[in-house]
């Protein structure tokens, strides 16, 4: 269970940008979570809350938004969507995939005023 | 209302100390590899069994062991003659690059060519937490299920290299080493994986000498371009 720890850097971002941009009250945060990442949502989700209760950014909604794992074809050019993890292409079953999208762990925005 | 537009890796700050942390191994030609597994895999009993062909191969490395509690493994790798570091995390189930930062002071002095860090057992977290490594290991032992890299992804597309480790319990096991490959390679083909048992000693030659050849290569592009 590492939610905690994510949770934990996810608020020194916030609390450092909120501080540069001189708002006080936190209304909501915009995160991206890949498939591939070793990140469950809801439990982030859990931790997240749990460290803002009682605190001055109590009440912040997290707004997650789960990326699918996606890969480009080093031999046909073929964009996919990745069928459980497995790197093989389904068009020519080339296996030199690039991963496109699916590994973000990313703060993309908080509203606050 | 503002809306802040960040965009920002949550785990920048571990991922700038590992920045940090990898150049600093460069400079000193040292190859650094984060060897993970789920608790009882045999991680450190590998380690144990590699080190004397290590010492006689590379003359000197050094390990840095990571446990939520304390010294048992690292008073084993001293046993074996090697420098260790202990680093117990209390509760977190994983190293973070501020741990290996700590330790690096430490790790440089040892003036080894080779720093072995064995991550506490754990097959999720470590996924996420770059610690300065050139590779990450992955150790699956044939007491588990062959079925491990498809239930646990992120940590078998993060590593370069698979060791399946107590193949001497194959037969005994539903435990299918082929299987297990195949998995692997269906998650990451660009795994290279060895088989292993302490208990016979098989494939330990041959895991020690990838480790040498990469270790060996690094200090000698340091060295000449000094």
């Amino acid at each position: 269970m590492h939610e905690m720890g994510i949770a934990k850097s996810l608020l020194e971002i916030i609390k450092r940008e909120m501080k540069k941009s001189k708002v006080k009250r936190l209304k909501k945060v915009r995160v991206k979570i890949g498939e591939l990442t070793a990140v469950e949502p809801e439990a982030l989700r859990f931790c997240f809350e749990a460290s803002i209760k009682d605190t001055d950014l109590d009440g912040a909604r997290l707004e997650i938004e789960d990326v699918p794992l996606t890969g480009k074809c080093h031999d046909c050019r073929t964009r996919f969507r990745f069928h459980h993890f497995v790197s093989l292409c389904p068009v020519c079953g080339g296996k030199k995939i690039e991963k496109l999208t699916g590994t973000e762990l990313d703060l993309v925005s908080i509203e606050a005023v | 209302m503002h809306d802040i537009l960040i965009e920002e890796k949550i785990l920048s700050e571990n991922d700038a100390i590992a920045h940090e942390n990898r150049h600093a191994f460069a400079e000193r030609g040292v190859f650094v590899i984060n060897m993970v597994s789920s608790p009882g895999a045999g991680k450190t009993t590998l380690i144990e069994r590699m080190t004397p062909i290590l010492l006689d191969t590379l003359g000197r490395f050094a390990v840095i062991e990571g446990d939520l509690e304390g010294d048992l493994d690292a008073v084993r790798i001293a046993r074996a003659g090697v420098p260790v570091k202990q680093i117990t995390t209390g509760k977190a189930c994983h190293l973070d690059a501020h741990n290996i930062a700590h330790a690096l002071p430490w790790a440089l002095e040892q003036d080894a060519g080779l720093l072995i860090i064995e991550n506490v057992g754990n097959m999720v977290c470590p996924a996420e937490y770059d610690l300065g490594e050139d590779m990450k290991v992955t150790v699956l032992s044939a007491a588990e299920g062959d079925d491990k890299p498809l239930k646990y992804p992120a940590i078998f597309d993060a590593s370069s290299a698979l060791i399946i480790n107590k193949i001497d319990l194959a037969p005994h096991t539903d435990f299918d080493i082929e299987r297990a490959r195949a998995n692997a390679l269906a998650i990451n083909p660009s795994l290279q994986i060895f088989e292993t048992s302490c208990r016979t000693g098989e494939g330990i030659e041959q895991w020690c000498a990838f480790l040498a050849s990469k270790t060996l290569a690094l200090r000698g592009s340091v060295s000449t371009s000094r």
